[in-house]
């Protein structure tokens, strides 16, 4: 990596190399520019992401996973810096199993991101990260919470995050309705999913998807000539 | 304490805006929003029409910095005017979306404006142009602009088919306008739509408490 010792670079922006002969990708940092969502249903939540990391234009992991798992049945899903959102889980994830052995239960979806908003909030003008943290716990069942760039937590029954949720708002607000089953969340997720990669280009690759409830996590993955297609001109 | 300088002052007024314009089987379907705004925390009109007729079956969408898109559709109006004479004959829709592109391409340094242009003609029956910020053309059977047109992508790329009837069409302008008004703060107001096809033109406003609710409304 082309770090200069000497510069303190803002975040989010290019680290420069004086050298011509450097790819100006060495010296970007990765970000998960990205397409995440998550929604809830009755027993559970689908939570689905593409899988493209991005330093600069060049991929630099075009399988990512970036449905991560905090506890058994609570995942975040990331979007911002691949860095930042990677030690914030980490962190979250050691905060969380510390304290579900302390109270002798599954923690709770709410904690879960409590945490993430609290690391979220504090370090809010070092950090660059937008999470969905999603799961089920027996008080609440199937909960998504959003924790976006700035520390905020609210709690949505749908959810979009990262670049390329801005080319699916209008997409999700039409076609979801509250009520809907699993099988019919996952099929808006990898509608949703397959239309945000066709239009972001920091989004792409195969789509991966999770469903949590009470019997567990179920995991799939939709590769790239599986994906819908849409009667694009 | 930083000196507070109102957008006016430093940021011309700018159109904010969703538009669009989709073929249908037999026409074609223009429209947009209605609202104004300076800087995103002002709306100066609620009520503005972004849809310009520049001839009898052409009509223009306007989007970028609302007095650049207007001095370039007022040239556009007379350049094509006056070729209408001399080929005595209706202009064709890409002569029309041509010269709002000469005339962005050619001032692309001083201009900040893009056009969507739908109409019907003779020859080709009913399309749909865009010009771009710089002066590229191109033609499409579906497309939209504007600051709010990014939340609507996936709904436009998942809802459109070629050849819908006329109320499809316009229920599907109307959705999408829709939905890009809940999303995008600087677009909002009253839906304009103008349907064109080989008989004639007809105008539709849909006023902000008529357009469709989503289900967190």
């Amino acid at each position: 990596m082309a770090a200069v010792a000497s510069m303190m670079p803002m975040f989010g922006q290019q680290i420069s190399s004086k050298n011509d002969m450097v790819p100006d990708w060495l010296g970007q940092e990765v970000s998960t520019g990205t397409t995440i969502m998550a929604v809830e249903y009755d027993g559970g939540v689908v939570i689905g992401a593409d899988s493209r990391t991005t330093t600069g234009a060049y991929i630099a992991n075009r399988v990512t996973d970036k449905l991560t798992p905090i506890h058994d049945r609570i995942f975040c899903c990331r979007s911002g810096s691949a860095a930042d959102t990677q030690a914030i889980a980490d962190v979250v994830a050691y905060q969380l199993g510390f304290h579900s052995i302390e109270l002798d239960e599954p923690p709770l979806v709410e904690t879960a991101a409590n945490l993430f908003r609290a690391s979220c909030y504090r370090y809010r003008e070092e950090l660059t990260a937008g999470i969905l943290v999603a799961g089920w716990d027996r008080r609440k069942g199937g909960q998504v919470y959003s924790v976006p760039i700035g520390g905020m937590m609210v709690r949505q029954p749908v959810s979009v995050g990262g670049s390329g949720s801005s080319y699916i708002y209008g997409f999700m607000d039409s076609n979801y309705k509250p009520g809907m089953s699993k099988e019919q969340c996952l099929e808006i997720t990898a509608t949703a999913l397959s239309l945000a990669m066709e239009r972001d280009g920091s989004s792409g690759g195969v789509i991966r998807q999770a469903s949590i409830s009470e019997d567990g996590v179920e995991r799939r993955v939709i590769l790239g000539n599986q994906l819908p297609k849409f009667s694009t001109h | 304490m930083e000196k507070h300088y109102t957008d006016s002052q430093t940021k011309a007024v700018s159109t904010g805006t969703t538009i669009l314009a989709a073929i249908f089987d037999g026409g074609v379907v223009i429209g947009s929003d209605s609202r104004a705004s300076i800087g995103g925390e002002y709306v100066s009109s609620k009520t503005i029409n972004k849809v310009i007729q520049v001839h009898d079956r052409i009509f223009c969408c306007m989007a970028g910095v609302l007095a650049d898109a207007q001095a370039v559709i007022k040239a556009a109006k007379f350049h094509l005017s006056f070729h209408s004479v001399q080929m005595e004959s209706p202009p064709l829709v890409i002569a029309a979306a041509s010269v709002l592109k000469e005339l962005c391409y050619k001032n692309k340094d001083e201009l900040q404006a893009g056009f969507i242009t739908a109409g019907w003609d003779e020859k080709k029956g009913p399309q749909v142009y865009v010009v771009s910020l710089g002066g590229m053309l191109i033609s499409q059977p579906v497309t939209i602009g504007g600051s709010g047109s990014t939340y609507i992508y996936g709904y436009v790329d998942a809802k459109y088919k070629s050849n819908m009837t006329k109320e499809e069409c316009l229920q599907f302008a109307t959705n999408a306008l829709a939905l890009a008004m809940g999303r995008d703060n600087v677009s909002g107001g009253v839906a304009h739509l103008v349907v064109i096809t080989a008989k004639g033109v007809e105008h539709v406003v849909v006023p902000g408490d008529k357009l469709p609710k989503f289900h967190d409304e």
